[in-house]
């Protein structure tokens, strides 16, 4: 299994176990005093759920599993891997936090933290697919 | 991996691509308010990466590597799992036509009837693919 694979899965099984964590904050009773910072994070549970741990297990398997490019370079350009599993999980992680703050404290001007946070998970996202693309073909056969 | 996997895997990526960008957008736009039209395509957001993405690839990646008969046809019933990509991505249109572009109630209703064929379609295909190395 590719390093990088490793990193996408380790990372999806712990935004699985955080997004489950979560998830059992936000079922307890409203007569729980929890902090109002969590009762906003509804959408990052989903996100936590659906980007962390589906995409990103997904994305890990398509790059260690799919038929190699050549032998030379069997999954493409390594950096392009590395590079858009950093930007992918930065944007994830920024969310994790500016989304509740932006929520709670709306008049503090933290809104760039989302809008940054949705470009670097759009880039990482983009870098994937370009990196994915040319692998969605038949068996690699030499030559 | 089959010609009919590598159409379903790509379809899968271009949802993935259009469902992020709307994602991405709808974020930005919580931040930083700057299009509030762009709520009405928070279904569609949701259409493309659930049923799209996940769905689609897990059928793609499904009929590439589930186990494979010893005698031609090595994968039973391709046919089917034509038709269940077909439908899949005609229904996908239309939820996203039900929903975003309100085109009624029935243009939903349809689009998920569309989404429940293919599944049907796509297990049929399959079914039979499910087995043991000694065919149990």
């Amino acid at each position: 299994m590719p390093t990088l694979t490793r990193w996408y899965i380790k990372s999806a099984l712990v935004y699985l176990a955080v997004a489950l964590i979560l998830a059992l904050l936000l079922a307890l009773p409203a007569t729980v005093n929890l902090p109002l910072f969590i009762r906003f994070m509804t959408p990052v549970y989903f996100h936590l759920f659906l980007v962390g741990w589906v995409t990103q297990m997904i994305f890990g398997v398509i790059y260690w599993m799919f038929p190699i490019i050549t032998r030379v370079q069997p999954r493409g350009n390594v950096q392009i891997g590395w590079l858009s599993y950093a930007l992918l999980n930065a944007g994830l992680l920024l969310r994790m936090i500016g989304e509740p703050l932006v929520a709670t404290q709306s008049a503090a001007g933290l809104g760039w933290l989302l809008v940054v946070s949705a470009l670097l998970q759009w880039l990482g996202i983009v870098f994937f697919v370009y990196l994915a693309w040319p692998r969605v073909k038949e068996k690699y056969r030499g030559g | 991996m089959p010609r009919l996997s590598q159409w379903i895997i790509r379809a899968a990526l271009i949802y993935l691509l259009s469902g992020i960008t709307i994602g991405a957008l709808l974020l930005a736009h919580k931040g930083a308010p700057f299009l509030p039209v762009l709520w009405v395509w928070l279904p569609a957001h949701i259409e493309f990466l659930l049923m799209g993405w996940i769905v689609q690839l897990t059928l793609g990646v499904a009929f590439w590597i589930l186990p494979r008969y010893w005698q031609q046809p090595r994968r039973p019933h391709e046919g089917y799992a034509l038709i269940a990509f077909v439908l899949l991505n005609l229904g996908i249109w239309l939820v996203v036509a039900g929903t975003t572009f309100r085109a009624g109630a029935w243009v939903l209703f349809t689009g998920r009837l569309a989404e429940v064929g293919a599944v049907l379609f796509f297990a049929a295909h399959a079914w039979g693919r499910i087995v043991s190395r000694e065919g149990a």
